[in-house]
């Protein structure tokens, strides 16, 4: 089932700039979806679109199947956004702001439900501060607390881990493993690509207001990350003129690191292997590393 | 329909307005007993009656009216303002919340405390001077609807600001001035004629006339010349409001 439908997404701001570009998306319901861009690429755009606080020039967006403009209201209870800055009154008290969340979507009062969102994130003891009291992070998971208050099919997280403390960070993708094991989509911007890596089961790329890439995390990396094979050897070995011909290395210290593409050849270990044995070199660190998805996004925008 | 959305709004608007008693309820209150005791019973007491009433009993609707439409523009302006300018504007406008809906949730609570207000000073006048109310139920009926007509206006004002020196700017220069020169201390046919005349032009005349009819009974601008301005201007209110929410004017970029 589809969760979010977009097509021939064009928006353009009253400067001129155009912010997004013939975007084409579709999110299936239960999937955590990670769009990853530079800054100013248009995430945070494609997102205030989908959930209603920018207009979009053209294109159409439903929300499972619920379109954004003619039928707003259906489409928005499904919502839950946790934008990329802390915006919350700081006077008010936590209980109080995730009431107000939950009115604001037509929602029956529940206090349990609501308890049961501070406990998932750890608030519950600060259920009658106000906000003002908390720290950055707590007031990070406020934010994540008010969008979850109304029990959303899908939640839309912008950068939601920019600034926080790495306890935080872990205990966020709990949460949010957690949600999609019982049903909720989830669209996630960022800029930690670990976190993309750790969650996601797609994967967007976006850059200038196009999207060049969607594809599953797995094949992305698949399809462009390297595997290599690293060999280091004394550079003080005999009988090394033998081998250096016939291998790409590089000169380090003492060291000759050899590096083995094992993506396209899968031959090459072992014929090293073979040669270093033949030849009576020792090795002391053999090393295999993938390319992350932090190099092959780097890659591709650098494109 | 989304009750429990407008609830919401008009919760946390209310709620805003207990956490600041003294800015909101009690500043106004003590200003207009200023009025009271410096214009009413010390100044006022040397100056004759007018239309047969006192002149402290006269100047109470004009205060009221003062104090109500500032307060109607402050309430109503700064309870959108205030979620434009730190971002919190975010969750209503991603609430399947209707503009109607949040128009209601606004600007009923700026009614609400508009009203509240009010109704003290009218209280609080009652220490000060004799008051007899000819038609009360029309006097409270005309107070919800001045309060609901200007909370609208600062509505939009609201809207409209783009920093806290514009949130100031209409009630400051226009508004206010307005209001003094609309009859809130004197009656118009004491002014030369020619002032008179250029009075009639100034629309906040046609609500403080209407509110001290509903007072005295005798004005010289007939109830239903003031009451239907007091409609137009609702009427007007209500369209800009159509207009800013169809075309996302100041909300959404």
């Amino acid at each position: 089932m589809t969760a979010i439908l977009v097509k021939k997404l064009n928006k353009y701001y009253d400067n001129g700039f155009k912010a997004l570009s013939n975007i084409n998306l579709e999110i299936k319901k239960g999937e955590i979806f990670a769009l990853l861009g530079p800054n100013g690429a248009g995430k945070s755009t494609l997102i205030n679109i989908i959930c209603g606080i920018n207009k979009k020039k053209d294109g159409e967006i439903s929300v499972f199947g619920h379109d954004i403009e003619k039928s707003y209201k259906m489409a928005r209870s499904k919502i839950g956004l946790v934008p990329q800055e802390i915006a919350t009154d700081s006077f008010e008290k936590v209980i109080d702001t995730l009431k107000f969340s939950r009115g604001l979507f037509n929602k029956k009062s529940s206090i349990e439900y609501l308890e049961m969102v501070l406990k998932s994130l750890e608030l519950f003891e600060k259920r009658n501060q106000q906000i003002r009291t908390l720290s950055g992070g707590m007031k990070r998971r406020v934010m994540i607390a008010k969008a979850m208050s109304h029990e959303p099919n899908i939640l839309f997280l912008d950068e939601p881990t920019a600034g926080v403390d790495v306890e935080l960070r872990q205990s966020l993708w709990k949460n949010l493993h957690h949600l999609k094991k019982n049903g909720v989509t989830i669209f996630l911007t960022t800029h930690y690509i670990e976190e993309a890596e750790r969650l996601a089961d797609r994967v967007g790329i976006i850059h200038q207001g196009e999207i060049i890439m969607v594809e599953k995390k797995d094949k992305i990396l698949e399809k462009l990350g390297d595997k290599r094979v690293i060999i280091t050897i004394n550079k003080t070995s005999k009988n090394l003129k033998n081998i250096l011909a016939k291998y790409n290395f590089q000169k380090r210290k003492n060291k000759l690191i050899f590096s083995l593409d094992l993506k396209n050849n899968t031959n090459s270990v072992s014929d090293l292997f073979k040669d270093l044995i033949k030849n009576s070199i020792t090795f002391y660190d053999v090393e295999i590393k993938k390319n992350n998805l932090e190099e092959i996004f780097l890659n591709l925008i650098d494109q | 329909m989304n009750i429990k959305g407008i609830i919401a709004i008009y919760k946390y608007e209310m709620s805003r307005t207990y956490r600041t008693f003294g800015q909101s309820i009690a500043s106004p209150v003590l200003s207009t007993a200023l009025y009271f005791i410096v214009f009413g019973t010390a100044i006022g007491s040397r100056i004759g009656d007018i239309d047969g009433v006192s002149y402290s009993s006269f100047i109470v609707p004009g205060l009221i009216m003062l104090t109500v439409l500032t307060q109607s523009l402050s309430n109503a302006s700064f309870g959108i303002f205030f979620p434009k300018f730190s971002g919190t504007i975010y969750e209503v406008l991603s609430a399947p919340i209707s503009p109607f809906e949040i128009t209601t949730g606004y600007v009923t609570a700026a009614t609400t405390k508009s009203v509240i207000v009010g109704t003290i000073i009218l209280i609080t006048s009652t220490f000060f001077v004799d008051l007899n109310i000819k038609y009360p139920f029309e006097m409270f009926c005309l107070l919800i609807l001045i309060s609901l007509t200007f909370s609208l206006f600062g509505f939009i004002i609201g809207i409209w600001a783009n920093d806290f020196q514009r949130i100031q700017l209409i009630p400051s220069f226009i508004i206010t001035p307005l209001t003094f020169l609309g009859g809130s201390f004197y009656s118009i046919s004491m002014l030369p004629e020619i002032w008179q005349k250029i009075s009639y032009f100034n629309p906040i005349v046609y609500l403080i006339s209407a509110f001290r009819w509903s007072f005295y009974g005798e004005v010289e601008i007939d109830i239903y010349i003031s009451i239907t301005t007091i409609f137009i201007f609702l009427l007007a209110c209500l369209l800009t409001i159509h207009f800013i929410f169809k075309t996302g004017y100041r909300i959404k970029s």
